[in-house]
C-alpha cells in the first residue's frame, strides 16, 4: 500500500500540521479544575452538613440510626476546602516555562 | 403517585443539589472555551493536563452506565467473581498501557488509536477500524443515554423521552462548547460526584447487615452460598456462579478482553493523549488503576447487600431484577441530602461514560474519516468546526440507538458482545504489529478483517443456538479469544507471502526501530520515583494481587 502520506523524514504530514498548530495552542487559558471542585463540594458539603444538623427521628431511623448527612456533609465539605488549599498553596505552572524546565 | 416501587422521595433540596450540578458541568463546559485555539485543543486539551487529571478522567470514562448500575447486578448475581472484572480483568491491561504500549502512541504524536494503524499499516486498516469505532461509540453512548433514561424514569418518575433529551442535550453542550478539556474537566468532577454519591449507599448497607462479617455471613444463607466469596475457587471446572473455566478467565477476560478494552479503545487513550508530556502520558492509565482497584467498595458490595436485604432480587422481570440493586438501596437507606447527592453521582456516571463515547468519536470522525477521506489540507480551524457537527450528529444518533438497547435484559452483556466484536481482534493486530517489524500492512488489514469476522461468527452461532456456552459472559470470554488466535494465524500466514514495509517508515511506531525518546520533554520534578510509571506499575500490581487474597 502507498505511503502517500509519509514525508521523507517519515513524518506523516496531518500530524505534523496538528503538532504544529499545537504552537499557537491557547491550552494555558484553562483554568484550573481544583477551584471547581472544591467549590462545588463545599457548597455540596454546606449544604448536606445543614441538614444532617436539622435531620428529624425519620431521616435518622431510615438510614439505620446513622447521622448519614451529617457524617457525609462534613466529609464533602472536608474534601471541598482542602481541594481548595491545595489550589491555592500549590497553583498550577502554566505551560510556558515548560521550555526552561527540561532537565 | 403512580410509578413503580422504585420511585425515590426526592424533595426541593435534593433537586436543588441534582440543578447545582448541571449548572456546574455547563459552566465547566463554558469556561473550557476560551482555552480552544487549534484543533489540538478541541481534540487533545492541547496535550496539556497533568497526569491526576487525565488519569482521574481515564478511570471516569469508564465509570459510565456499565460500571456502576452492571457491576452491582453482576455482584449480585455471582458475588466475589465480579472482583475479576476490576483486578485481572482490569490492572494488569492498565499497567501494560502505561508502560510498554503509551510510548509507541504518545511517542508517535498520533491523534488518535486508528491513525496508528494508517502509520504502521495502510489506509485500509485504518479506515476499517476508524468506523467500526465510530459505529461502536454511538452505539455505546445510546446504552448509556437509555440506561440514565431508565434510572430517572425509575427514580424521579420522568418520561423517557424527557430524560433522554435532557442528558443529551447537557453532554451535547459541553462537548460542542468545550472540546475534550470540557469532557476530561467533567469526568474529573463526575469520579468525585459518583464516590461521593455512592458511599453512603455502601456504608448505610454495611451497618444494615452487621458490618463485612455479617454481610459474610449473610452471603453463605443466601441462593449464592459460600460460592459467592470466592473468586477463583471451582475455576477448574465451570460449576461457579460465573460459569466460567480459569482458562476463559485469565486469557479470554484477563488478557484478550481486558486488553482490548483497555489499550486500544480510543475513549480511553484519548485521555493519555491529552496529557502534558510523556511521563504523564505514560502514568495516566496507572493512576487510573489505583481508585479501580477500590471502586467494587461502591459497586460489588452494594450488589451484595441488595442481594441479602432485597427480598426476591433477581426477578426476570419487573422492580426486582438485578440491575436495580443500587437503586434499591438507595431507596431504602437514603434520606433526603445524601439521596440527592447519590441520584446525583448516577446521573454523573452517564454523563461521564456518555462524554467518552462522544468525544472519542468526535475526534476519530474528523481526524480519521474525515480529514483523511473526505476533505484534506483544510485550515486548522476549519475541522474544529467539523468536530463540533460531529459531536451534535453523534448525539443525535446516540438517541437513536438509545433504543436499541431496550432489547437486553441485561445491558452489560450487551456492551461486552459488542467489546469482544470490536476490541479483541483490534489488540491482537496492535500487539503483534508493536512487537513484530516484519509484519506486512496487507497481514494487518486482513488479520483484523477476519479476527473481527471471527468474533462476530462466534456470536452469531452462540445467538443462534448452534453453539453452547453456559452463558453470555462466557461467550464473550471464548469469542475474544478465538478473534485473537484468527488474528495470529493470519498475520503469520499472510505476512510470508508480502512486503514488509522499511524500518525507517516505522520508526517510533514499532518495537525495535528506534525513534522513541521516553525522556525528551521531561519537567523537573518527573524525575522522582513515585512519578515513575514502572514504580507505581509494579505498586499497584502488587496491591491487585494481595486484594485477591482473602476472596480467594
Amino acid at each position: 500500500m502507498a505511503m502517500d502520506n509519509l514525508d521523507p523524514h517519515g513524518h506523516d504530514h496531518m500530524v505534523a500540521a496538528t503538532e504544529e498548530a499545537r504552537r499557537r495552542s491557547a491550552a494555558a487559558r484553562l483554568f484550573d479544575i481544583r477551584r471547581v471542585i472544591g467549590g462545588l463540594f463545599t457548597a455540596y458539603g454546606a449544604i448536606v452538613t445543614l441538614v444532617g444538623i436539622f435531620d428529624g427521628a425519620a431521616a435518622v431511623e431510615k438510614a439505620e440510626g446513622v447521622r448519614i448527612n451529617l457524617w457525609a456533609g462534613l466529609g464533602m465539605l472536608v474534601f471541598g476546602v482542602l481541594m481548595l488549599l491545595w489550589q491555592w498553596r500549590n497553583p498550577a505552572e502554566p505551560p510556558e516555562s515548560q521550555e526552561h524546565e527540561r532537565s | 403517585m403512580d410509578g413503580g416501587g422504585l420511585r425515590l422521595n426526592m424533595n426541593v433540596l435534593d433537586y436543588g443539589i441534582l440543578a447545582l450540578y448541571f449548572v456546574t458541568v455547563l459552566g465547566v463546559g463554558f469556561a473550557a472555551r476560551r482555552a480552544i485555539r487549534t484543533s489540538v485543543d478541541f481534540f487533545l486539551s492541547g496535550r496539556s493536563l497533568p497526569a491526576w487529571v487525565t488519569g482521574l478522567a481515564f478511570v471516569s470514562a469508564n465509570l459510565g452506565a456499565l460500571e456502576i448500575i452492571g457491576m452491582a447486578a453482576n455482584g449480585a448475581q455471582y458475588g466475589a467473581m465480579t472482583l475479576h472484572y476490576y483486578w485481572i480483568g482490569a490492572v494488569p491491561a492498565m499497567v501494560f498501557l502505561g508502560i510498554v504500549m503509551m510510548p509507541f502512541y504518545y511517542g508517535s504524536k498520533v491523534r488518535s488509536v486508528p491513525e496508528y494503524l494508517r502509520l504502521r499499516f495502510n489506509r485500509p486498516t485504518h479506515l476499517l477500524n476508524a468506523l467500526s469505532f465510530a459505529v461502536a461509540q454511538v452505539l455505546i453512548a445510546g446504552v448509556n443515554l437509555y440506561a440514565l433514561a431508565l434510572i430517572m424514569q425509575a427514580l424521579l418518575g420522568w418520561p423517557l423521552w424527557v430524560a433522554i433529551v435532557v442528558g443529551a442535550l447537557i453532554v451535547l453542550a459541553y462537548i460542542t462548547v468545550g472540546g475534550l478539556s470540557g469532557a476530561i474537566y467533567n469526568e474529573v468532577l463526575q469520579f468525585f460526584v459518583i464516590v461521593a454519591g455512592l458511599l453512603p449507599i455502601t456504608i448505610l448497607g454495611l451497618v444494615k447487615v452487621g458490618g463485612v462479617a455479617g454481610l459474610m455471613d449473610a452471603v453463605r444463607d443466601s441462593k449464592l452460598g459460600e460460592a459467592g466469596l470466592h473468586t477463583w475457587q471451582d475455576t477448574g471446572t465451570t460449576a461457579n456462579p460465573l460459569g466460567a473455566h480459569w482458562i476463559g478467565i485469565v486469557f479470554g477476560l484477563g488478557f484478550v478482553l481486558s486488553f482490548g478494552y483497555w489499550t486500544t479503545n480510543f475513549a480511553e487513550v484519548q485521555r493519555a493523549l491529552s496529557a502534558k508530556n510523556m511521563s504523564a502520558a505514560r502514568r495516566t492509565p496507572i493512576i487510573a488503576a489505583y481508585p479501580k482497584l477500590l471502586i467494587p467498595v461502591v459497586t460489588v458490595i452494594p450488589g451484595l447487600v441488595a442481594l441479602v436485604t432485597v427480598q426476591g432480587l433477581g426477578a426476570e422481570s419487573g422492580d426486582l431484577v438485578y440491575n436495580n440493586a443500587i437503586p434499591l438501596l438507595m431507596r431504602d437507606l437514603l434520606p433526603n441530602g445524601v439521596l440527592g447527592v447519590a441520584v446525583t453521582g448516577l446521573v454523573a456516571s452517564f454523563m461521564a461514560g456518555m462524554a467518552a463515547n462522544v468525544s472519542g468519536f468526535n475526534t476519530v470522525f474528523t481526524y480519521d474519516i474525515w480529514q483523511s477521506y473526505i476533505r484534506r489540507d483544510r485550515p486548522d480551524e476549519y475541522y474544529i468546526r467539523i468536530g463540533r457537527w460531529a459531536t451534535v450528529a453523534g448525539v443525535l444518533i446516540g438517541i437513536g440507538t438509545a433504543f436499541i438497547a431496550a432489547g437486553f435484559s441485561n445491558i452489560m452483556n450487551y456492551i461486552q458482545a459488542l467489546f469482544s466484536l470490536f476490541n479483541a481482534p483490534l489488540f491482537a493486530t496492535f500487539i503483534i504489529g508493536m512487537f513484530w517489524k516484519r509484519m506486512t500492512a496487507a497481514a494487518g488489514f486482513l488479520s483484523l478483517l477476519l479476527g473481527t469476522l471471527a468474533a462476530l461468527a462466534t456470536y452469531l452461532l452462540y445467538k443462534g443456538g448452534v453453539v453452547h456456552f453456559n452463558s453470555d459472559l462466557e461467550e464473550s470470554f471464548w469469542g475474544a479469544g478465538i478473534a485473537f488466535v484468527t488474528v495470529a494465524v493470519v498475520a503469520a500466514i499472510v505476512t510470508p507471502f508480502t512486503r514488509p514495509r522499511r524500518d525507517e517508515e516505522l520508526r517510533g511506531l514499532v518495537y525495535g526501530t528506534g525513534g522513541i525518546d521516553l525522556k525528551g520533554d521531561v519537567l523537573t520534578g518527573d524525575a522522582v520515583w513515585w512519578r515513575s510509571p514502572v514504580v507505581l506499575g509494579v505498586i499497584v500490581l502488587t496491591l491487585s494481587l494481595l486484594l485477591y487474597v482473602p476472596f480467594f
